[in-house]
């Protein structure tokens, strides 16, 4: 691990070690589970819609760059600046060149994630901008001045007590009350303030539709409908990915993700964007632009199997039930996508080098992937990525940095036996037998005991013993 | 045009053309399926949206201004941003002043029909003025009861008032979405998208018999594809958040009341 890469492994244990932080994230999660899995109670529906959602993401990627050109068209038809940006260095460029030629002294921001990967407030402050998060958990956030811990809930890591407290300490007359309403209200009462004031909106897009030149988003704040509405400019920022090729296409996404995110069966605001104030018009930006950004994800879509990675809508079930992220928290990844989204995401963003640590923080337990509205494969993407690190000149950024030969052929060799029913007889059999004899320090045992005992196999294996129960192979 | 545009398109058209991807087909089939007979439709999107707070209010074509005046002096609303060009904004006009003083109902709200008519007849207010600056008439000789203010102007010469002093906000809508319990809004060069997102309370005209089952559906019937507005909406409560340890709060940025007034057919 190169000396600025960041310690997955360290940070963990330092969540670990801190209960009132495993408290937060626990009632959260089981709030979020249990207010999602009522939403799909009707299993034949959940399954209908989860296929519809995953064929308007999949079609959209199969068509992807004529759906770019097709939503640069008709949005610059309706009035849209759109900007194209390969790096978030670009994309930070474009930024700042709208802002200071509008001479914007203030910018407030609606979520979103895209900007986090561009660390774009750190550039506007670096410019003498003030920005200012709008979305109340990014609010939090930016005052605590730490980043979100998930991407929909982003100070779920926190309590009442513990924002009660930073409220007194960063807003001026502030009372010290632990009522999440009174805290409320006073963020009210601050930002309003500010969206009337400011020079500048930005915001993220959950679907960019390229048939009519639209940008959806959706909050339940109004906050979003602020950035979007109140300031003369608005900017907005997407992912390469996020472009539907239909209108119709809307609707599955939008039943499937704020249901998934946090059990409602819709989010308050849908925003649906179509360009500027027009001639005649009373209110409503006087200029909105588009920043399209790459940023890796063009390597991503190369790869056929990795090009699964698009299609999500970034509703965060996945992180909402891993077993990993429940524990230690989205701060632990240091990373704008924590969760199993983004230890397949970050990792080909950021390349291998850096990030490596981060498709081994699973258990492969594949909870994300049987709640993954789009039925993205998280858990094979995870896997391909653990033989990347280790494969030289492959598909992903950085890959093969930390080429061992003996660990690529132990997961490829790993792959071919689980493929293979006879390799796999053949291998948990030799388990079995001389499993007790390998030394714990074997190249895929290593990383195992470092923390742990090495196991202890037993003398026959799970199939054998049901076997000689009489149940039939499968 | 820009490098990167260029080069980036080129990257995907490369790549998906080495491995191109076959999409299953996309059937619609399981929304299209989500259906509600029309009398369950209304009962079911006020279920939907009085679970996030949402206040109905019912009233019948011919008195629903009156209604409206007579609730919003029953809460003690004293202002109503309203849209002066539209249908709508002259029926409230026209009928504003024609109130029923029939006294207050109590806390019947979302009991279903009340009663509007007034034992004694209706009492003329005098015609309100126009109290912005450069406002017609003076802010003098009001009756009691809410002043009527017309969004006649660009946001920027109302934003003070807007965001400092206004209490509620009037709009249309284009019909209500049985499966979520959500609002269509249709901002136009009359109806301005600010009202329905900054006063503190939104107040939003629901014509009974403009009720689809789904999203879906209602965008196909109304042809939103063939041009969409510069800003369409769907609103299904007055603003939240869970933000703070999960526990629900309303009225965070946007509204902090919505009030769903059903005109009856
Ligand atoms: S990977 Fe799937 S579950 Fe995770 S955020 Fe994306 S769409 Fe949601």
């Amino acid at each position: 691990m190169d000396g600025n890469a960041p310690d997955f492994a360290a940070a963990s244990r330092a969540a670990l070690a801190d209960p009132q932080l495993r408290g937060n994230f626990r009632r959260a999660m089981d709030g979020l589970m249990s207010k999602r899995a009522a939403q799909f109670a009707d299993a034949g529906e959940w399954h209908a819609v989860r296929a519809l959602a995953a064929s308007v993401r999949l079609r959209a990627l199969s068509k992807l760059p004529e759906l770019l050109e097709k939503l640069e068209e008709n949005c610059t038809r309706n009035g849209i600046t759109v900007h194209w940006a390969a790096t978030t260095e670009e994309a930070n460029g474009i930024a700042l060149d709208i802002l200071h030629r509008v001479d914007a002294r203030l910018v407030v921001k609606g979520k979103s994630m895209v900007t986090e990967e561009m660390h774009l407030n750190a550039v506007l402050e670096k410019n003498g901008i003030e920005v200012l998060e709008s979305d109340l958990g990014e609010y939090i956030v930016q005052l605590d001045g730490t980043m979100p811990s998930h991407i929909i809930m982003p100070a779920i890591h926190l309590n009442t007590k513990q924002i009660a407290h930073l409220f007194k300490r960063k807003i001026k007359d502030a009372e010290s009350r632990e009522d999440a309403a009174y805290l409320t209200d006073l963020a009210r009462r601050v930002l309003r303030a500010k969206f009337q004031a400011a020079d500048v909106g930005m915001s993220g897009v959950n679907a960019a539709v390229a048939e009519t030149g639209t940008l959806c988003l959706i909050e339940n704040e109004g906050n979003g409908r602020m950035c979007t509405t109140v300031p003369p400019v608005h900017i907005a920022f997407m992912g390469l990915e996020k472009v539907v090729e239909k209108l119709e296409d809307v609707p599955p996404v939008i039943s499937l993700l704020p249901r998934s995110a946090t059990g409602q069966p819709i989010t308050t605001y849908v925003n649906m964007i179509s360009g500027p104030r027009k001639d005649g018009e009373k209110d409503g930006p006087r200029e909105v632009h588009l920043i399209i950004l790459d940023n890796g994800r063009s390597s991503i879509y190369a790869d056929p199997e990795l090009r699964d990675t698009l299609r999500c809508i970034r509703c965060g079930a996945c992180m909402n039930h891993c077993p990993v992220y429940t524990k230690v928290g989205g701060h632990a990844y240091e990373a704008p996508y924590p969760g199993p989204i983004g230890k397949i995401l970050v990792p080909q963003i950021e390349g291998l080098d850096k990030r490596g640590a981060m498709p081994h923080a699973c258990t492969m337990c594949n909870a994300c992937v049987e709640i993954c509205p789009v039925k993205i494969p998280i858990v094979e993407i995870m896997g391909r990525l653990r033989v990347e690190a280790v494969k030289p000149g492959g598909a992903v950024k950085d890959g093969g940095a930390k080429a061992s030969r003996a660990e690529a052929m132990v997961w490829s060799g790993w792959a071919a036996m689980n493929a293979s029913p006879t390799a796999y007889r053949v291998a948990t059999l030799a388990m079995s037998k001389l499993g007790n004899a390998a030394p714990s320090s074997l190249p895929m045992l290593k990383e195992w005991t470092n923390v742990r005992t090495k196991p202890r196999f037993a003398g026959r294996t799970l199939h054998d013993l049901a076997r000689a129960k009489g149940v039939p192979d499968v | 045009m820009s490098d990167a545009r260029n080069s980036i398109l080129t990257k995907l058209r490369t790549t998906r053309d080495a491995h191109p991807l076959t999409p299953p087909a996309s059937d619609f089939a399981p929304i299209e399926a989500k259906v509600w007979p029309p009398e369950e439709r209304l009962p079911r999107i006020r279920r939907l949206m009085e679970a996030v707070h949402t206040e109905f209010i019912d009233a019948a074509e011919a008195d629903w201004p009156a209604v409206l005046r007579e609730f919003l002096a029953r809460e003690g609303v004293e202002s109503l941003l309203y849209a002066p060009e539209t249908e709508a904004g002259k029926r409230l006009v026209e009928g504003w002043g024609t109130v029923s003083p029939s006294p207050p109902r109590g806390e019947g709200r979302g009991e279903g029909e009340a009663s509007h008519d007034s034992p004694e007849g209706s009492a003329m207010y005098p015609p309100h003025p126009n109290p912005l600056p450069g406002g017609e008439r003076e802010f003098e000789g009001m009756g009691e009861g809410p002043t009527l203010i017309p969004y006649d102007r660009p946001l920027e010469d109302l934003k003070p008032q807007l965001f400092e002093s206004i209490e509620a906000g009037f709009t249309t809508t284009r019909g209500a979405i049985a499966e979520t319990g959500s609002l269509i809004l249709w901002p136009t060069a009359e109806e301005p998208r600010t009202l329905s997102l900054v006063p503190h309370i939104h107040i939003a005209l629901l014509r009974a018999d403009a009720l689809y089952d789904t999203f879906l559906q209602a965008m196909r019937e109304q042809r939103w594809a063939d041009g969409m507005p510069t800003n369409a909406l769907l609103v299904s409560g007055p603003s939240k958040t869970a933000d703070i340890e999960q526990t629900l709060a309303y009225g965070v940025h946007g509204p902090k009341r919505l009030v769903v007034l059903v005109v009856h057919p």
